[in-house]
């Protein structure tokens, strides 16, 4: 099945998504790599600077430029989800985001933590960063950019259309990675 | 020689490095394009179209611009040997603002960013020298996905070809979809640690579907595409006939009681570009 949805994804359209079925989403996204992981591990709600509900969470460390003083995505594809696995069953405990978006997949304890809050984690094509820049309408925020640099730093990115997204594991559990 | 010339050509290197990939990885997409469907196909259409629009726009086609790796080939009768040490850093640190590159050299220690793409040995120049009067400059820009699934393994010889040709799979078995599939495997046998992983890179110089010249390690090379491809993993890792456009050995030869395998991994955007320089500073990029 392919879908076009608007973000925040409704729990009952997170609970008919399955494995292979294809996204396209339009709404605001927040990036998160390694740093932001290590910094949201030991943070509450309240203690952020952004507020994350509703986002879909997207691996990517993007290439950004400044243009009139506003920042823009030159070049924004995945990275590699699986350096997340250690954070991401805490986060998705803590935080109400209900969609990932990465590549090349996660493992185990993302898995059942995926499965036990209704969530879904779906691919974009590794490597096509222009074609994911194309998608990303604004970026209104970024955090930690000081602290973190560029490929670490939060961002926020107003998508339209954001996709091909594969749902690649879903919230009954299935995935189509052989081993992550 | 004028240096703002050079500078402006290794600028250009760096471009056509970043935003285009050669027609022999684009041939081989289209070939793996053709014979997959449902997501793996899906994949590879986005893939086809990041090309075309990378190209189009002049973008970087991939966030990561990776770690630059320059092979330098020096004729010694080349004029200006002394400046293009300089002049690739220089050239780097303009790339970084001017394409612009993602500044992604951190000091190990520290955790510091400088935000120009330089460091410490980085960029990564490897130099050679040959007879003549010119310089060759191939630039492979290689990103974290597929360099972090590269290994090493020091086989006892007792393990044999059987030994290199398994370790090779596992490697590849292991990485799954990190490492952007469809990959391009360079494989370095033999010589030492470090020789076996710079002749696995060195492999990936060779065009897809160039073999090695020597008929046996061709053969071998077929061999672990097909076993490779037998895996299932696919493109981005989502299930696929085609995990790997191609499988490339160099061959040192080893300490008797050595085996060395050396394997890297690289991305689908399997990007790479060469300069050649003139004696009198002129110089093409293709």
């Amino acid at each position: 099945m392919e879908y076009h949805l608007i973000l925040p994804i409704s729990h009952e359209m997170l609970k008919q998504l399955r494995v292979h079925d294809v996204l396209y989403v339009t709404g605001r996204l927040f990036t998160a790599r390694d740093s932001a992981h290590e910094k949201m591990r030991g943070m509450k709600q309240a203690d952020l600077p952004f507020d994350p509900s509703g986002m879909g969470l997207y691996h990517s460390g993007p290439l950004m430029k400044k243009n009139d003083g506003q920042w823009v995505a030159v070049s924004a594809g995945p990275t590699t989800s699986s350096r997340l696995e250690e954070y991401e069953d805490a986060l998705l405990d803590r935080f109400d985001v209900h969609l990932i978006i990465g590549k090349g997949g996660m493992g185990e304890r993302t898995r059942k933590a995926l499965k036990k809050t209704g969530s879904v984690y779906a691919a974009f094509p590794g490597g096509a960063g222009v074609l994911a820049a194309e998608k990303i309408t604004a970026v209104p925020q970024v955090f930690w950019l000081e602290e973190l640099g560029m490929p670490e730093a939060v961002w926020i990115l107003e998508v339209e259309e954001f996709g091909p997204l594969i749902v690649a594991m879903d919230s009954t559990g299935h995935s189509l990675y052989q081993s992550c | 020689m004028d240096r703002k010339h050079l500078e402006a050509g290794i600028l250009q290197l760096i471009l056509k490095a970043e935003t285009e990939i050669p027609r022999d990885v684009v041939t081989a997409l289209g070939q793996a394009y053709e014979v997959e469907t449902g997501a793996a196909k899906i994949q590879l259409a986005a893939m086809l179209s990041n090309v075309e629009l990378a190209k189009k726009k002049r973008c970087p086609m991939c966030q990561d611009t990776g770690i630059l790796t320059f092979f330098v080939t020096v004729g010694t009768q080349f004029p200006s040997i002394g400046m293009l040490k300089d002049v690739i850093e220089q050239s780097v640190a303009r790339a970084t603002q001017e394409i612009p590159l993602r500044p992604n050299t951190v000091n190990p220690i520290s955790g510091m960013n400088h935000g120009d793409n330089l460091g410490s040995y980085l960029p990564h120049i490897l130099w050679d020298f040959e007879p003549g009067d010119t310089t060759q400059i191939v630039l492979l820009p290689k990103g974290s996905g597929s360099e972090n699934m590269s290994a090493l393994s020091m086989l006892p010889p007792s393990a044999g070809l059987q030994g290199v040709k398994q370790f090779v799979v596992e490697t590849v078995k292991k990485a799954g979809g990190r490492p952007c599939p469809p990959i391009m495997v360079g494989v370095g046998i033999g010589g030492s640690a470090d020789l076996a992983m710079n002749l696995g890179k060195r492999a990936l110089l060779r065009p897809v579907g160039v073999h090695n010249a020597e008929k046996k390690i061709a053969a071998m090379e077929e061999e672990l595409l097909r076993l490779i491809n037998a895996t299932g993993i696919g493109p981005m890792g989502l299930g696929g006939k085609i995990t790997a456009l191609d499988v490339h050995l160099e061959v040192a030869y080893r300490h008797p009681a050595s085996l060395p395998v050396g394997v890297v991994i690289q991305c689908w955007a399997d990007r790479r570009a060469r300069m050649v320089i003139s004696k009198d500073g002129s110089w093409e990029v293709h």
